[in-house]
């Protein structure tokens, strides 16, 4: 499925808009206020832009963006190899843990590639032998032991 | 396989019954109007100021790590998405993961565990670009970084979207999208 929209249909102003939207804001009681005299905009334009953005989909959130992992919850990064022939059995039962917040199919022997998020550290291992169980296939398990950089900038 | 002593220190803010509120009540979005931190205090029946003392707090912390929006990297014309991953000497992970970290086109950058012989890889850099041959153009730029000290490396072209969610981290906060997603992408 391709998605239709594409950045041929942002002007100027929305480009701008979205690329200082990337950058953090501080905290301050009229923040798309600030944004809005950065950019030579009104504040209710930058609203209505933003707002327009998100309703689009071109934006997917804005907001506070929570690093789960100071709350208390732990991570890891799993990979499978899967037998093409099983791909979509294996993704069913995987995608089925509530424990998985995302899950690639990737273009490699280990094809398929989740993360598993959990309040409960050990819960995370019993959702891997869960998985191995059930499929019968190992789950390598990749966790975190370095962070060096999160944050996603695209410039629009 | 033991996960509780692999991650990195961290300092926790131990968050109370107020901040998880306020998490909850912003997990959505920040609300898209004026004065959003009253609005999120009216919701809660606090004071404006506190919310926006405990969000510094959160920020400070890290508990927050920006107050931004996120693009839909695909609706932006971001096409490909490429896990690169490096076998890096261990002595120079670390210093060498930084700088490969602070590249503007790096989104996620991680020292994770090699699992040999399968995987000699330990570090990995998530390279986003508007097809391909952008993406692999990045990485050798990541390949000149590490010089030396890098003995191999994948790129792994994700090809389809199997489940997006995003995390569950209680029983009543759920953070990111709240739908299921199930799309099937010529190539991201």
């Amino acid at each position: 499925m391709q998605e239709p929209h594409t950045n041929a249909q942002l002007d100027l102003s929305d480009r701008r808009l979205i690329n200082r939207l990337q950058h953090g804001l501080t905290v301050s009681e009229r923040p798309y206020a600030e944004v809005a005299a950065a950019l030579g905009m009104g504040e209710d334009e930058v609203l209505a832009r933003l707002r327009g953005l998100l309703d689009a989909g071109i934006l997917t959130r804005f907001g506070p963006l929570y690093n789960a992992d100071r709350m208390g919850g732990a991570f890891t990064l799993a990979a499978m190899a899967v037998p093409e022939s099983a791909f979509d059995y294996v993704a069913d039962i995987v995608n089925a843990s509530p424990e998985v917040a995302h899950n690639y199919r990737r273009e490699h022997r280990l094809n398929m590639w989740f993360v598993l998020a959990s309040e409960d550290p050990e819960r995370i291992d019993e959702v891997i032998r869960n998985i191995e169980q059930s499929t019968g296939l190992q789950v390598h398990d990749f966790p975190k032991c370095e962070e060096f950089y999160v944050g996603l900038y695209l410039e629009a | 396989m033991r996960r509780a002593a692999d991650t990195t220190v961290r300092a926790e803010l131990s968050l109370d019954a107020v901040d998880r509120r306020i998490v909850k009540a912003t997990e959505a979005g920040l609300p898209l109007c004026r004065e959003p931190y009253r609005e999120i205090a009216g919701r809660l029946g606090i004071s404006s100021e506190e919310v926006m003392r405990r969000m510094c707090d959160m920020l400070a912390a890290g508990v927050i790590r920006r107050i931004a929006a996120v693009p839909n990297h695909f609706r932006l014309g971001f096409h490909a998405n490429g896990m690169s991953v490096w076998d890096v000497s261990d002595t120079r992970v670390s210093e060498l993961g930084a700088r490969v970290g602070a590249l503007g086109y790096v989104s996620h950058c991680y020292r994770r565990p090699r699992r040999l012989p399968a995987w000699p890889y330990n570090l990995f850099a998530m390279v986003h670009g508007r097809d391909r041959t952008e993406v692999l153009e990045k990485v050798a730029r990541i390949a000149d970084l590490l010089g030396g000290a890098k003995r191999g490396h994948e790129v792994l072209f994700s090809s389809r979207i199997l489940k997006k969610t995003g995390m569950r981290l209680s029983r009543e906060v759920t953070l990111g999208t709240r739908q299921p997603v199930l799309t099937v992408a010529g190539d991201r």
